[in-house]
């Protein structure tokens, strides 16, 4: 998902344990209790959610982009304030994640450091271009909605600071689903050329979408320590699953066609059955090469360039005001 | 990157009056002051609270969670500091 490069290949050296401290660590995690920062935990543990987590969060701050892209051209005032408040939204679960991954030791100059460099990676999903204004929608009422899907289990993920900060996320993050569906709702009721326009951007995000919940399960390479460890729940293709079964009835709901010809309803199985995904799509964009990878690095290092004055001046006005501070006590004294 | 680090603030936020502050999250700050105004933005954007503390996390004193046993072990085995452990006659009424 928002962490989808973790089913590539971890390359780290793996550290051999304390076979004592790794039973009892395990069976915390099955006992469902909660691994707080000061326990211990088994390196691979730390590193994994290291990953995963300043993974996540560089998808939101990198997730900001798209949409803000369509803040000045917002249809009305309403659809203006709403864009904004879910972008704030954004960069508040960028922020909460940030928070969850340094209690596990890293800073946030690292994390950062990391995410300029290109070092780590960020939801493929936020390499696609949004091109009209149906895309605010789509981006709403789909991506939002995938990442609710798959954020839902991680509110019971086994560390407690990531599973705290899922809970607050996943609260917010309804609104973003039901707003960007309206807007869909809006176009789709609407002219024969807003109905297309729809129509369009549901073509466009459909697959990119499913693709937001990683590779297939037989090439996924973490699944199965990260179930161990209740970090994961469900497999990549179970949430995949369950994504595609509640978005279809809501397709139909809009009048809008799913862009698969095989897209068939099994009766067995009772669930929707899609035709196949292009992974070398997915491989492409997570390697750099999707639409806007270039541009959506540039602007975060721009953002970062300009944001310096800001950052030195806020240390300066707090180092002038410590000093007054001081001199006024020395005065009392 | 050369630029300097700035501190780390525990967030505390007081949902309701007659509540307690309870603890929602950390975020960075140069400052206390402003780390007030970054609690507001990031942790009160749909009426969360009506107060918020911020403090350095660097001056919290913690307890060790190694020591967790030893240090409440008392809650266990001193059953006479509930009130279920006496034995009152049903008959007296509620007490
Ligand atoms: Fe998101
Ligand atoms: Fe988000
Ligand atoms: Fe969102």
């Amino acid at each position: 998902m928002y962490a989808q490069a973790l089913d590539q290949k971890d390359r780290s050296p793996v550290i051999a344990e304390d076979p004592v401290r790794l039973e009892r660590f395990e069976a915390r995690c099955t006992a469902e209790d909660k691994i707080e920062p000061k326990d211990w935990m088994p390196d691979a543990y730390r590193r994994t959610l290291i990953r995963q987590i300043s993974q996540h969060a560089h998808s939101e701050i990198i997730g900001m982009q798209p949409e803000g892209n369509w803040v000045t051209r917002a249809p009305s005032l309403r659809r203006k304030s709403i864009l904004l408040s879910k972008i704030q939204d954004e960069a508040g679960h960028g922020l909460y994640l940030y928070s969850a991954a340094e209690t596990l030791g890293v800073s946030r100059e690292e994390l950062s450091e990391q995410l300029l460099s290109g070092k780590a990676k960020y939801s493929s999903i936020f390499n696609y271009s949004t091109l009209t204004w149906a895309d605010m929608g789509a981006v709403g009422w789909l991506v939002d909605g995938a990442a609710i899907m798959n954020q839902i289990p991680l509110c019971r993920c086994s560390y407690g600071p990531y599973a705290r900060a899922m809970i607050r996320i996943c609260k917010e993050e309804s609104f973003h689903q039901r707003q960007g569906f309206e807007i869909m709702h809006t176009l789709a009721k609407g002219t024969v050329a807003q109905k297309a326009m729809a129509q369009d951007a549901l073509n466009r995000w459909w697959w990119p979408c499913l693709m937001m919940f990683g590779p297939p399960d037989q090439a996924s390479q973490h699944s199965d320590t990260s179930m161990r460890w209740k970090i994961k729940r469900f497999s990549n293709d179970e949430l995949r699953q369950k994504f595609i079964d509640a978005m279809v009835p809501q397709a139909r709901f809009l009048g809008l066609d799913i862009p698969d010809p095989e897209l068939r309803f099994n009766e067995e199985s009772g669930h929707w059955q899609t035709g196949a995904i292009d992974w070398s799509e997915f491989r492409r964009v997570l390697a750099g090469d999707g639409p806007c990878n270039r541009q959506r690095m540039r602007v975060r290092r721009q953002a970062e360039d300009e944001g310096i004055w800001v950052r030195d001046a806020a240390r300066a006005f707090a180092a002038k005001r410590a000093a007054r501070r001081q001199a006024a006590a020395i005065a009392a004294e | 990157m050369s630029e300097a680090t700035t501190p780390l603030y525990e967030v505390f936020i007081r949902p309701k009056a007659g509540l307690s502050h309870k603890h929602v999250g950390s975020l960075h700050a140069c400052d206390d002051d402003m780390a007030l105004h970054m609690a507001r933005d990031v942790y009160t954007r749909r009426a969360e609270g009506v107060s918020i503390w911020v403090v350095r996390s660097d001056l919290i004193a913690a307890s060790d969670p190694v020591d967790k046993d030893m240090l409440f072990e008392p809650t266990a085995s001193k059953i006479y500091r509930h009130p279920t452990f006496y034995d009152v006659p049903d008959d007296v009424g509620h007490m």
